[in-house]
């Protein structure tokens, strides 16, 4: 190969690596950007007057006083509003009966919108769910309610050939020559004096549990249980996964047993996260028993089972990487192998070790399918350290998978949806950050 | 304990007067040293079917320097590591024949290897000192055997690092971690952990192979100051040194010790041919 050819591929070579390093991080990015963003929008947000009453009266966060001089300024704008409703309800009542059925169920969606709008209307029973209790409590969820006040949705059929197509039309001209086409314009006029928007940072979003599935309050329960079940799973598979590794290592002669385990082990490695699932249902809680029902201990184990491999393998790259001459001088100096094992194989493969346990510390906190039929319930308050023996927590990997599938209002809380996102993103990352200083400190103490 | 014939015949020589033979007049007589501290008979090695070591007969005086010369895989770091067992780390190497420390047969069945190791130290050719402070380095041994006093601790390590020629130079860092002294550092270091635990007999297989002349000088001069304290055992592949530092030397080839004489009288005038034709240069 002459130089010049060789020169060119060099400088080709380099520039696919950067090539792949510079997608890798526009795919992250990519991925990270809606995350962030979005999920922020779950903390910091235009919070509504509803907002505070909500906060005030289910989680007592706020002060009294200044929440009773908001209401009181709102009531006015809004007493405006009801007075419109009113004044409807008699000229409907005059009206003869053939008009009053051309109004009825118009009319309804009206006072519909407006209870989304702005929480139960005077006269009203207080609804059982909480979500009906409360308008709404963030400004962009209420400049959509207004829309629908302001406008009913209809759809064009007049093509076959196409899809309908939905097209928006003015409530305020259905009720033409009435009383209440004031409200509409009333209503859009004055909206930010009902609601009285502000910035808010709701941290009580990391540190509340939820209220009416998620549909209020925060994820302090998941986050929680995330926690729970990561850490539970460590304690159990970290030193089995250790210990299993210093046996492979040290004491077994290779032989066929010996090489039977180390692929078993591997294998093991790559079973869906499923099927150990469906494994920790049915022997750690169904022939184990080791709780009534879902748990979080059965769910570590189960997570515990899974990341085991991992370690093993990670465990055993680190001490087989230890050079010979550690073990040797060891020994020579009159230590007995386990001694060597403790004081100077294990310490010096350390770094190695961590590594294979934050890699598993991630996985064990993002899986789903591990947890869904052995730990994770999709609702639920924060448990004591105490419950942990007997009680399934929320957790944010289910909860996350749950608000997008099967939640029956998902729709209108998507962003609790990216807050736990961000939420989880964030504990693996702290987890992990946590370990790989703890790995710092032990490489700069092995480097002097 | 069940002793092989060999083993029972070679306690009773050792009984018997200093075997003075092997060392040479001129040099200044060690008192209380010249006896038979290992004694081989008939002693071979063997990695599966291969035999490294070959039947060799040999009597390692006390407080001497012994050195061990010859040709890459001549099986001198073989029969330096059997002596305190360090070989039982390589799968299937067994032996045959007897190898007696102290009247003891080191391969018999009721022999405490960590024990033996504990009085038979050896220093490695690289410098292996562990990823731990120089005090810890030191202090490591000591502890394995049960020192856990702060005070004797100390003292051990002061004692130890002097006894290296270590200590002026870090006396002042101790807490500092081993790996960033330098090589020949270190290997004084491992000899001064070595000498921490007390033990009899200093195995040192090619000390000062990966160091650099000043650092070698170091070491040599480190060996006169320990001949007399301990038997000392050093395997190298240069001669000079050998003819430096040791009283007695051992020629091994193709697993067979050739000949062992006193130094002077090895390389000056070998009795046998092959030992005159390696040390003249005429192969390696």
């Amino acid at each position: 190969m002459n130089l010049g050819t060789r020169k060119l591929l060099d400088r080709s070579f380099t520039a696919l690596g950067i090539g792949s390093i510079v997608i890798m991080g526009l795919a992250l990015l990519v991925v990270l950007f809606p995350i962030v963003t979005k999920g922020v929008g779950a903390v910091v947000f235009k919070g509504t007057i509803e907002h505070r009453k909500l906060l005030f009266t289910e989680f007592h966060h706020g002060a009294a006083r200044e929440l009773e001089k908001e209401v009181a300024l709102s009531s006015n704008y809004r007493q405006k509003a009801f007075d419109m409703l009113a004044s409807f309800d008699k000229e409907l009542e005059q009206m003869p009966p053939e008009r009053q059925d051309q109004y009825r169920d118009s009319y309804e969606q009206v006072k519909a919108a407006l209870r989304a709008l702005l929480g139960p209307l005077p006269g009203e029973e207080q609804p059982e769910l909480a979500r009906f209790r409360f308008g709404q409590t963030r400004w962009d969820k209420a400049e959509e309610k207004l829309h629908n006040l302001l406008y009913e949705q209809k759809w064009d059929y007049s093509n076959p050939d196409v899809i309908a197509k939905p097209y928006d039309v003015s409530r305020a001209a259905s009720f033409a020559g009435t009383s209440l086409v004031r409200l509409f314009p009333y209503v859009e006029e004055n909206i930010d004096k009902m609601m009285l928007p502000e910035w808010t940072f709701y941290w009580g979003f990391i540190t509340d549990n939820s209220l009416d599935a998620h549909f209020f309050g925060g994820i302090w329960p998941e986050i929680q249980g995330t926690i729970f079940l990561a850490i539970g799973a460590m304690v159990f598979a970290f030193p089995l996964g250790v210990i299993a590794a210093v046996y492979f290592t040290e004491y077994a002669r290779d032989g066929f047993l010996t090489s039977m385990l180390r692929s078993a082990n591997s294998t093991l490695a790559g079973v869906p996260s499923i099927v150990f699932g469906l494994f920790g249902l049915a022997f750690f809680i169904n022939t184990l028993h080791v709780s009534e029902s879902k748990s979080v201990l059965a769910g570590s184990l189960t997570l515990a089972i899974m990341i085991l491999p991992t370690i093993i393998r990670a465990s055993e790259e680190a001490i087989l990487s230890v050079p010979k001459t550690y073990k040797e001088a060891s020994l020579g100096l009159g230590s007995t192998k386990w001694n060597t094992i403790v004081t100077v194989i294990l310490p010096a493969a350390m770094p190695g070790i961590l590594t294979g346990g934050v890699i598993s510390l991630g996985r064990a906190a993002g899986e789903t399918a591990p947890i869904i039929f052995t730990a994770a319930v999709s609702v639920g308050a924060a448990i004591g350290l105490g419950d942990v023996l007997s009680s399934p927590t929320p957790a944010l990997s289910w909860n996350i998978y749950n608000l997008a599938s099967e939640h029956e209002a998902a729709a209108e809380i998507r962003h609790v949806q990216y807050g736990m996102v961000l939420a989880l993103v964030t504990v693996v990352l702290l987890l992990n950050l946590s370990a790989i200083i703890l790995r710092a400190r032990i490489s700069k103490k092995l480097k002097g | 304990m069940p002793m092989s014939l060999e083993a029972t015949e070679i306690k009773k020589n050792s009984q018997s007067a200093a075997l003075d033979i092997y060392l040479p007049p001129e040099r200044k007589k060690i008192s209380g040293g010249g006896v038979p501290h290992v004694v081989a008979k008939n002693f071979s090695i063997y990695y599966g079917e291969f035999e490294a070591v070959k039947k060799v007969n040999a009597d390692i005086l006390s407080k001497y320097v012994t050195a061990i010369i010859g040709p890459s895989g001549c099986g001198k770091s073989t029969f330096l590591r059997a002596i305190n067992r360090m070989n039982d780390l390589i799968p299937n190497c067994h032996t045959t024949g007897a190898l007696m420390f102290d009247g003891e047969d080191v391969y018999g069945k009721f022999i405490d290897e960590v024990l033996l190791r504990k009085k038979i130290g050896m220093v490695f050719q690289k410098p292996n000192p562990f990823p731990k402070s120089i005090y810890d380095n030191i202090a490591y041994g000591p502890r394995l055997h049960g020192v856990k006093d702060k005070k004797t601790l100390d003292g051990l390590v002061e004692k130890s690092l002097r006894k290296a020629a270590l200590w002026d130079e870090v006396s002042d860092r101790l807490d500092k971690n081993a790996l960033g002294l330098s090589g020949g550092q270190q290997q004084r270091l491992c000899v001064a952990r070595t000498l921490a635990v007390e033990p009899e007999i200093l195995l040192l297989d090619e000390p000062t192979s990966a160091l650099d002349p000043k650092a070698t000088a170091k070491i040599e001069d480190l060996i006169q100051e320990l001949r007399g304290s301990y038997t000392i055992m050093i395997v190298t592949h240069n001669m000079q040194q050998a003819s430096r530092v040791s009283d007695s030397t051992m020629f091994f080839y193709e697993g067979v010790l050739v000949e062992h004489a006193p130094t002077a009288q090895l390389f000056t005038r070998p009795k046998d041919q092959m030992t005159e034709d390696y040390i003249t240069g005429r192969f390696s």
